[in-house]
């Protein structure tokens, strides 16, 4: 029978849930225990009509289960859609405030929504897609655990979609990149532990004698981001049936707690995951073998040793003692060289088929995606610098340095894994049009440019303004001149950002259309060197 | 495992590993990366030995510079204080008139009540200092309580209707709405308007001459000009705080707003109010 345990198990999900919404000790909790029981029984209601008491086919356990990673890729697609659009929308409301629309939709709760939606929902959703992918194929084994990889699909969905409903009801741990409240974060760390398990037994009963490295990459990030998230958000809730906790920490040990947890999101998550993505698809898309193999092992250790220290620059000249100040700092200034030595081998893999740049669009991609990792990877190490952070911190520079990171690096490297994997997956002989890949990458590029580049200038002129003292020793701006002199550059912003977002529509629509087993007419983008002419 | 083959384009050896295709070569490391993770290291090292950094038991090694970023800000703080010390000290014995009288007293005290003033006065009345609808600009000639020095510096220490002030300045437009009737308000309306201005319909306004004569002149004066003693603004002038045309005028006679400004006396110190009634006299339309 097909579907039995799991529609017992969610009608139970479900019924718990409707429970949850009878007893709730406070009016968010109830609205958010509703939409719970919404979801599950839509969930609920798909599997019944889905059932079947055929005795079930024995699975091809040769074959690669590639079923969670279609899904994934689309997830991944869907949610970069609506991620970057909440980030568009956020910016458009910073330069014309009239645009928060109370309660739900104001900046305050979008925020969250946009950081989690690009990060957990856009970037998760490419790290689990295509380690699945990637872990298969470097090990020659089937996905372990049978139909665990789609739980892992599906519980991680139902995170986002709680997550993303909580912040708009106002439920919130105000824990930066760790705001949903502790209900949530319990049911991740089971989906989080059922992925571990996917993984690891995967590469445990792999056919390969050694592990690949992009597989060190993404075994690391798993394994992190599991320490990270279950100390991080270590709380008490104030009642079982309530939308409330209390963090086990106070005071600095909690900022710093915090800050140890959010800068290492950004090293395991959004580097050491998405270094596995590249270690994989760079070498594949341009055919090539990877640069060095020593470096490879060097980087990877010294990047993992170093990284989980540098949380305390985030905190610099505040409450937290010197000591803790000062190793941060040192410990990120030493980071430089380990990330860069991932950006030397993805680009030095290129060697020998650098032509590639010029007639394949998704290589360009990738590659501007390893030059934006090497860019955010030096200007990060640069900014925890006390000096410099003195000027940079709490101001736009901030948000400029991660944007050039998140939409550079993060951004370009997974739609560039998403153009590669697609046309494999659903077996199609190529993208419905290399084309539009080649206008995503411009709009992209171009909307990075603009984006860090108005940030850079309005964070600058912000610390500036912040700081600037007249001869006789008294503050020359008020706070609110800053703001006013921010809004032309907030405007350039909004459009640098839409630039990005209707690159990501393109895709969304070529990836749609490939998946359809559509090719649409069009010159090959191999155009031929132009001939010699002879000398006159 | 696959043998180790030479690879064509780049005549590197590869490790004989082979993961779906892909391969590695056996390059070394770059050789500048190497050495500039050393460079980062040993500056690291050096760093640490110079600078607060490893934790010990109870406490953490100091650094032979004996930095504190607390002790920092200390430093700076007692060199800003220390130049700016018989300024304060001058502040502090003079009245506002003196400080005014002495020219670089004066471009003191103007900078520093212009930096209290945009931590404390920009939220209402703007960061020109231009006012907004209930907030008086404070850059035209048109004072409620007085523009002299010595006047701002009182609404400043003891606010305007501020409860908590005994000697805050007080007093309170009554609400008409129980008094005139709708077309007596009208009427008056049409009058103070007519005063700065063209009205809608000129035939009101001898009536509200009557109706202001009667119940509005006692505090705004026979004439209008108002009577600073009471607060009580200038009507002949175009400038309105809470907002210009019979309509708004109607509703001010109707149930008046009487604004409240805080005492800032107590709250930021004797020195701190007498550069900030120097800054604001400074401003535009000061007596």
């Amino acid at each position: 029978m097909r579907y039995g345990a799991e529609i017992a198990w969610m009608s139970l999900a479900t019924f718990l849930a409707l429970l949850g919404a009878g007893f709730a000790a406070d009016a968010p909790f109830r609205a958010h225990m509703w939409v719970l029981f919404a979801v599950l029984a839509i969930g609920t209601i798909v599997l019944l009509r889905n059932v079947s008491f055929e005795p079930e086919q024995p699975v091809d356990q040769s074959a690669y289960m590639d079923g969670p990673i279609r899904y994934g890729a689309i997830a991944t697609v869907f949610w970069a859609v609506v991620g970057l659009l909440v980030g568009v929308v956020i910016a458009l409301q910073l330069a014309f405030p009239d645009l928060n629309l109370e309660p739900w939709f104001n900046f305050g709760r979008m925020r969250p929504l946009h950081t989690s939606a690009v990060i957990f929902a856009f970037g998760g959703n490419a790290l689990i897609a295509t380690s699945f992918y990637v872990v298969q194929r470097t090990c020659r084994a089937r996905l372990f655990g049978g139909n665990l990889a789609w739980y892992v699909f599906w519980g991680y969905q139902l995170f986002i979609v709680m997550a993303a409903t909580g912040y708009l009801l106002g439920i919130t741990q105000s824990r930066e990149y760790a705001e949903p409240e502790w209900y949530i974060d319990l049911f991740l760390t089971v989906v989080w532990v059922a992925y571990l398990t996917v993984f690891l037994g995967t590469i445990l009963k792999r056919k390969e004698p050694h592990i690949y490295v992009a597989n060190w990459f993404y075994l690391s990030f798993i394994v992190t981001i599991a320490m990270l998230h279950v100390v991080n958000n270590l709380a008490v809730p104030a009642s079982f049936v309530g939308s409330k906790s209390y963090s086990l920490f106070s005071g600095v040990q909690d900022a710093l707690t915090q800050w140890w947890y959010g800068h290492n999101a950004v090293g395991f998550f959004l580097t050491a995951g998405f270094l596995g993505m590249m270690y994989y698809f760079i070498p594949k898309q341009v055919n090539r073998p990877v640069y060095s193999y020593r470096l490879s092992i060097i980087h990877f250790w010294s990047l993992i040793f170093m990284y989980i220290w540098a949380g305390p620059h985030h905190l610099h000249y505040t409450a937290l003692p010197d000591w803790a100040q000062t190793l941060g700092m040192v410990f990120s200034i030493m980071l430089w060289m380990p990330s860069w030595g991932g950006m030397i081998n993805g680009l030095m893999t290129l060697s020998g088929a650098w032509d590639k740049l010029r007639t394949d669009p998704i290589v360009r991609m990738m590659v501007t995606a390893v030059a934006f990792y090497g860019m955010a990877t030096f200007e990060g190490p640069m900014m925890s610098i006390k000096a410099v952070n003195s000027l940079s911190h709490y101001t736009d520079w901030t948000i400029g340095h991660v944007h050039s990171g998140a939409l550079g690096w993060n951004g370009l490297i997974s739609f560039g894994a998403v153009y590669f994997m697609v046309p494999r997956l659903w077996n199609r002989e190529r993208l419905y049009s290399v084309r539009m890949v080649n206008w995503h990458f411009w709009l992209a590029t171009l909307g990075i440019v603009i984006y860090a580049a108005s940030m850079w200038v309005s964070g600058i002129m912000q610390g500036l303004m912040w700081r600037e003292y007249d001869e006789q020793g008294f503050l020359v701006y008020s706070f609110a001149e800053s703001v006013a002199a921010m809004h032309p550059y907030y405007v350039m912003r909004a459009f640098g950002g839409a630039l990005y977002l209707s690159g990501v529509v393109i895709m969304a629509w070529n990836i749609f259309m490939t998946i359809r087993g559509h090719q649409r007419e069009e010159v090959p983008t191999t155009g031929t060197a132009p001939a010699l002419q002879p000398a006159e | 495992m696959t043998e180790k083959h030479i690879d064509e384009v780049s005549g590197v050896s590869t490790t004989g590993h082979e993961w779906d295709g892909i391969r590695e070569l056996d390059n070394p490391m770059p050789r500048w990366w190497l050495w500039t993770f050393y460079a980062t290291v040993i500056w690291a090292i050096g760093y640490t030995v110079a600078y607060p950094a490893w934790p010990l038991l109870t406490s953490a090694t100091r650094g032979v510079l004996d930095y504190s970023s607390r002790g920092e800000v200390k430093q700076e703080l007692a060199a800003a204080s220390a130049a700016q010390e018989k300024y304060i000290a001058a502040i502090k014995a003079k009245s506002v008139d003196e400080i005014e009288a002495d020219g670089s007293l004066r471009d003191f005290a103007t900078a520093a009540g212009a930096a209290t003033f945009r931590v404390n006065c920009v939220q209402c009345h703007g960061s020109g200092a231009q006012g907004s609808p209930g907030f008086p600009n404070l850059n035209d000639d048109e004072w409620l309580w007085g523009g002299s020095a010595d006047q701002i510096h009182k609404t400043i220490v003891h606010g305007i209707r501020f409860v908590d002030d005994p000697d805050t300045r007080t007093s309170e437009m009554p609400a008409f709405a129980e008094m005139l009737n709708p077309g007596q308000i009208g009427d008056v309306s049409a009058y103070v308007a007519s005063l700065s201005g063209p009205v809608s319909d000129p035939a009101k306004v001898e009536p509200g001459a009557k109706v202001f004569a009667d119940n509005c002149a006692a505090c705004h004066g026979a004439n209008a000009k108002g009577n600073r003693d009471l607060g009580a603004p200038d009507l002949t002038d175009a400038i309105w705080l809470y907002g210009s045309g019979e309509r708004a005028i109607a509703q001010q006679v109707r149930a008046p707003k009487n604004g409240v400004m805080p005492a800032w006396g107590a709250r930021l110190g004797d020195v701190k109010v007498k550069e900030l009634a120097v800054y604001v006299h400074s401003l535009g339309g000061g007596e």
